[in-house]
């Protein structure tokens, strides 16, 4: 594993430099806005130190996000899977050129050591390449042709649900950068785009990750990430008509199970995993819980 | 008022030829006991001079590769064994241009198609194969499928850096280590991209190019060391391949010839039909395995259908391939060009009627105008015989049934068309044409996610796709990937 | 009864349908393709300053605004006459009918023509003797030619022979000017019914068909443009008059304008190659034609500073 420059400790007077510190903001639309309730809320590293303010969103917010993501769904859904792949796979390279500081982010959030940090980023970049090798695979995986007895070809093919709501990992190992990024990238791969809250401990890194999706390609409203509380913002996703898919990945049990009442309504397709080592190499699930199967009928005959 | 298009030249800078060029071999560029001249088609100036690979180099291949399979290849996990081809196929992008330019002057193809087509679609064979190297147990063959080892691959000259990739990327992917033998006259972008995986750092032996003519090819597909062979070219060597692998046990893919029947109905959408026509035989001037030598047009629709053809082929540019307005390029070679122009003779002799727009040659090089021949029976020679070249032959039908038995009287059975606005007909067109790959209003589309290979003497296996992962593989077994 | 050397026994919406229908299809995918192809050819030097000079005298040179005014049109008609820099004059100035008067004056014994847009432009709703009175007006005012738009409700809704009869009668009225078309395939939805509209309009009468009021997305494009030159070639050569094609609206830079010319080229033929038919309805494209003119010819990119706003 390669060294990491400490660039971390530039931030301190005492190296003589003042630092000009970055302000986090939520990504909406391609765009970072301020909340639009104004409001904020402070972000502790590890040693309990202030680490910054980061944007406390509203459920206005969330409805916002909703908005983007429906309306970016069109294209990304329309893209080609081989596309889908090429932009993911660019995401995977920034995030790669961007592995000091998203390390000194998860190191100051978690209180992990440096090598740890390192080592959670590697998996991180690793998870988003797995991923987007799977775009243009995962048709030939789940579709196919039926043999149906008679003289129809009929053959099955997986579609992008809509748009899916996320709620990342809150806390516990990976969940500052490896665990959200392994709930994002299901979710779009397919042709879906996303509402992802990020966990309230860790906040940072998605922004950062926000920032890295904004300059890769992805266009506007594919991935929305919005910094809050769980709790306030999540039972307007369940509840919000307009979304088609929920992963409650990032709510506590008892939360969980109102959410997943919520999302009854209309009856969103709702994923529910046990916790994960997020380290392990994932099944398809969280990519098959957003695809449609779509079966397609026509005669053969002159 | 005449609207010529004045030349519009690719440049030839963006290449940096050199003198001479060794084999890749081990991660290096090795020298050999001789060598031969590469030219370019179309001026016959020599571009080059290439290494001859003679037995002892194929023995050296082989052993690099063997070493990098056993050492390094099949014990690196998938994951890694795809962050390599996912550097190769940024390469070839970054590369584009020059790697566009080098084909176009080793092959003479039209740089618009080695631009447009040939080079894309290698980036994306290795993008494809890349996402595949980690996830091989869900591709249908097992929970853990394991690979072959070291496999030979020979390629043809008609798409010299396509079937490269065809070859490399996915046994690559799947954990094999290759040697791969260009063909004798386009030598030059393998050479390139041996310089690409210098460029990714692909581990030393992983792939080896050994430049040469057929005893090369014939070296490498006898040569103990290797566990498959994979060859794309005419079905006369792939029958003598297919012996020698009976003998030696050697697992093989065959990717042979064709004479595929692109059917129009008297319902089809005319003005696509004619290009698909147009795109089926005179694309790469007709050396493609899978091209629509043979129109079977409805005879309801045969003289409108023909007159509109005819209207189209004089509207081909043909002549310097680097112009970018060029669409129909050099034949690859003198040897070429004779069979093109024996089989267009016995066309002649046996009674079809020949058609060619008005189309001044260039004094140097190889080239062979847009032909047409009408009035052909499926026992015209030309009708039977793949010949390879810009010569499309003309044949009628009355009914779909007609269509079909005549689609699939012959020993080849690589690819078909066929053109209806009636989407039951093309699904029971499709059902019934004995052809590996059949095109319903197109031609001529390729895709790394879609399988390709043919029926009958057009060989067997699969390439591209999940499909053609099999290839590759050694079945069901333990151990990781 | 028969319309230029064709039986045209059209009784019904039905035996017009089966008519049209029964045109050869379109598929859309390979339409795209062809005219991907084509729109890569590369057009340089002495092939470049040619399509630039032919482009520049094919354009309508147009101004269809609520807001325009006997001055405005009064500029454009003098950047018509010399759009500078030594370029032909374009082939016709573009306006509503009332302010036809303007136009003639502003054109008169230049040759360029006077088109005018009538039946109730952009949209086409009103009245047959409404529509029938706007394009007498534009005509006795002077005007050459006459853009029409097709009544794209009844031709979506399979009313084929209103359609086809509102062009005969506009046709009529026309007296000596020539009709230009509208077919306005932004809203007609697949190139089958681009390819109908066309045969449609072509059997009723029209000298031009026109893509695109302008009004709306999509405009011109090159895949629709390509199948109706498909149209006025394979009717030409049914033993039907030679008719022209006018893709208008969202052809903005010198690179458009060569691609449609690439289009006619190798579609429709050389005898399109002329302003007489074929025309591009276009208002900021003769600009960018200038400075590409005026870069080929010192070497040097231009700017906006050196081009006249009319």
């Amino acid at each position: 594993m390669s060294e990491v420059s400490e660039v971390s400790e530039v931030a301190s007077p005492e190296a003589g430099r003042i630092a000009v510190r970055k302000t986090y903001k939520l990504y909406i639309g391609g765009v970072f806005p301020r909340s639009e309730s104004g409001r904020s809320y402070v972000v502790q590293g590890s040693d309990g130190g202030f680490l910054a303010n980061a944007a406390l969103a509203s459920r206005k917010d969330a409805r916002d996000a909703v908005v983007a993501a429906r309306k970016a769904f069109g294209g990304w859904s329309g893209a080609t899977a081989y596309n889908r792949g090429q932009v993911l796979y660019r995401v995977a390279e920034v995030l790669e050129g961007r592995r000091a500081q998203f390390a000194d982010e998860v190191r100051q959030a978690t209180g992990v050591s440096l090598a740890q940090a390192c080592g959670e980023v590697d998996a991180a970049v690793d998870r988003w390449v797995w991923y987007a090798g799977w775009s243009d695979k995962i048709a030939q995986v789940r579709g196919g042709a039926n043999p149906v007895a008679g003289p129809y070809f009929n053959f099955s093919l997986p579609e992008p649900t809509g748009v899916v709501a996320v709620l990342g990992p809150q806390d516990g190992a990976g969940s500052a950068l490896l665990g959200l990024v392994s709930v994002i990238a299901p979710a779009i791969v397919g042709g879906s785009t996303a509402v992802v809250v990020a966990s309230e401990k860790y906040p940072l890194p998605a922004v950062t990750l926000s920032e890295v999706l904004a300059t890769s390609d992805v266009p506007g409203g594919v991935v929305n990430i919005l910094t809050g509380r769980v709790a306030e913002i999540a039972p307007w996703l369940a509840s919000h008509m307009d979304v088609n898919a929920i992963d409650l990945a990032g709510a506590p049990g008892a939360l969980a199970d109102d959410l997943a009442v919520a999302a009854a309504e209309n009856l969103k397709r709702v994923v529910r995993l046990p916790s994960a080592d997020w380290t392990a190499e994932p099944g398809i699930e969280r990519m098959t819980a957003y695809l449609e199967t779509k079966t397609v009928w026509h005669p053969m005959g002159v | 008022m005449r609207f010529e298009y004045a030349p519009a030249p690719e440049s030839r800078s963006v290449v940096t030829l050199r003198d001479s060029y060794g084999l890749f071999i081990g991660g290096e560029f090795v020298g050999g006991s001789s060598v031969f001249k590469t030219i370019s088609p179309a001026t016959e100036e020599v571009l080059a001079e290439v290494t001859h690979g003679g037995p002892e180099d194929v023995d050296r291949a082989v052993a690099a590769a063997r070493q990098a399979y056993e050492r390094v290849w099949s014990v690196m996990p998938g994951r890694d064994r795809g962050k390599y081809l996912f550097r190769i196929a940024r390469l070839i992008q970054e590369r584009s241009r020059e790697l566009a330019v080098l084909e176009t002057l080793d092959n003479g193809k039209p740089i618009r198609e080695s631009r447009d087509v040939d080079v894309p679609l290698t980036a994306a064979h290795f993008f494809y194969h890349a996402g595949w190297a980690d996830k091989l147990g869900y591709a249908g063959f097992g929970p853990s499928p394991r690979p072959l080892g070291v496999v030979g691959q020979v390629i043809p000259w008609n798409f010299p850096l396509l079937m490269l990739a065809w070859k490399v990327a996915p046994a690559l992917a799947c954990g094999n280590t290759v040697v791969l033998k260009p063909a004798e006259t386009t030598p030059l972008t393998a050479l390139l991209f041996g310089e690409i995986c210098q460029q990714a750092d692909l581990p030393p032996g992983v792939v080896n190019i050994v430049t040469g003519d057929g005893s090369t090819g014939h070296a490498l597909v006898a040569h103990p060391g290797i566990d498959k062979v994979a060859f794309t070219g005419s079905t006369e060597v792939g029958r003598e391949i297919a012996r020698m692998c009976a003998v030696s046990g050697k697992r093989l893919t065959l990717e042979l010839g064709g004479k595929a029947a692109n059917v129009v109905f008297d319902d089809a959408p005319v003005d696509q039909a004619v290009e698909g026509i147009v795109n089926g035989i005179f694309f790469n001037q007709g050396h493609v395995c899978c091209a629509g030598s043979r129109l079977l047009v409805q005879e309801s629709v045969a003289d409108e259908v023909l007159e509109a053809l005819k209207r189209r082929m004089a509207t081909l540019r043909l002549g310097d391939p680097l112009d970018k307005n060029t669409d129909v390029g050099a034949i690859n070679s003198r040897a070429q060009l004779d069979k093109i122009t024996d089989l267009v003779a016995a066309g002649d002799a046996e009674g079809a009627q020949r058609w060619a727009a008005p189309c001044p040659l260039p004094e140097r090089g190889f080239w062979f105008p847009p032909t047409v021949f009408t009035e052909v029976s499926q026992a015209h020679r030309i009708a039977k015989e793949e010949i390879f070249g810009p010569v499309l032959s003309v044949l009628t039908f009355r009914t779909p049934a007609e269509a079909v038995e005549k689609a699939n009287n012959t020993p080849y059975g690589l690819s078909a068309g066929v053109w209806t606005e009636k989407g039951s007909l093309i699904l029971w067109m499709a059902s019934r044409l004995r052809a590996g790959v059949v095109w319903a209003n197109t031609f001529n589309r390729f895709d790394p996610a879609s399988p390709f290979g043919g029926y009958k003497e057009s060989g067997f296996g699969r390439e591209g796709g999940r499909h053609g992962l099999e290839a590759y593989l050694d079945g069901p077994g333990g151990g990781d990937v | 009864m028969s319309h230029n050397g064709l039986m045209t026994p059209f009784q019904s919406d039905a035996s017009l349908r089966r008519f049209l229908h029964g045109l050869p299809g379109v598929d859309e995918v390979g339409a795209r393709a062809r005219a991907d192809v084509l729109a890569s050819r590369s057009i340089k030097t002495d092939s470049k300053r040619q399509a630039i000079d032919l482009a520049i005298s094919m354009i309508d040179l147009t101004t269809l605004e609520g807001q325009d005014t006997p001055g405005k049109v009064r500029a454009l008609c003098a950047k018509a006459r010399q759009p500078g820099y030594g370029a032909p004059p374009v082939a016709a100035v573009c306006i509503y009918p009332d302010l036809v008067p303007i136009a003639v004056e502003g054109v008169a014994g230049t040759g360029i023509k006077v088109a005018s847009v009538a039946t109730a432009f952009p949209s086409g709703r009103a009245a047959l003797d409404v529509k029938l009175a706007d394009v007498k007006s534009a005509v006795a005012a002077g005007a050459d030619e006459v853009d029409m738009v097709i009544d794209r409700g009844a031709f979506l809704s399979g009313r084929y022979l209103p359609v086809y009869e509102e062009i005969v009668a506009v046709k009529a009225s026309c007296a000596d000017a020539h009709l230009k078309v509208i077919l306005e395939t932004g809203e007609l939805g697949t190139l089958d019914n681009v390819r109908r509209a066309s045969w449609l309009a072509m059997l009723a009468g029209a000298d031009f068909i026109k893509t695109s009021t302008g009004k709306i997305a999509p405009a011109a494009t090159l895949p629709v443009t390509l199948v109706m030159l498909e149209a006025v070639r394979d009717f030409a050569a049914d033993g039907g008059r030679r008719i022209g094609v006018k893709p208008a609206g969202g052809i903005r830079t010198e690179k458009d304008a060569v691609r449609y010319l690439v289009l006619v080229n190798e579609t429709a033929g050389e005898p399109w190659l002329d302003p007489a038919l074929f025309r591009l309805g276009a208002s900021s494209l003769l600009n960018d034609l200038l400075m590409q003119r005026v870069r080929m010819e010192t070497g040097r990119y231009s700017g906006p500073d050196y081009m006249t706003v009319d």
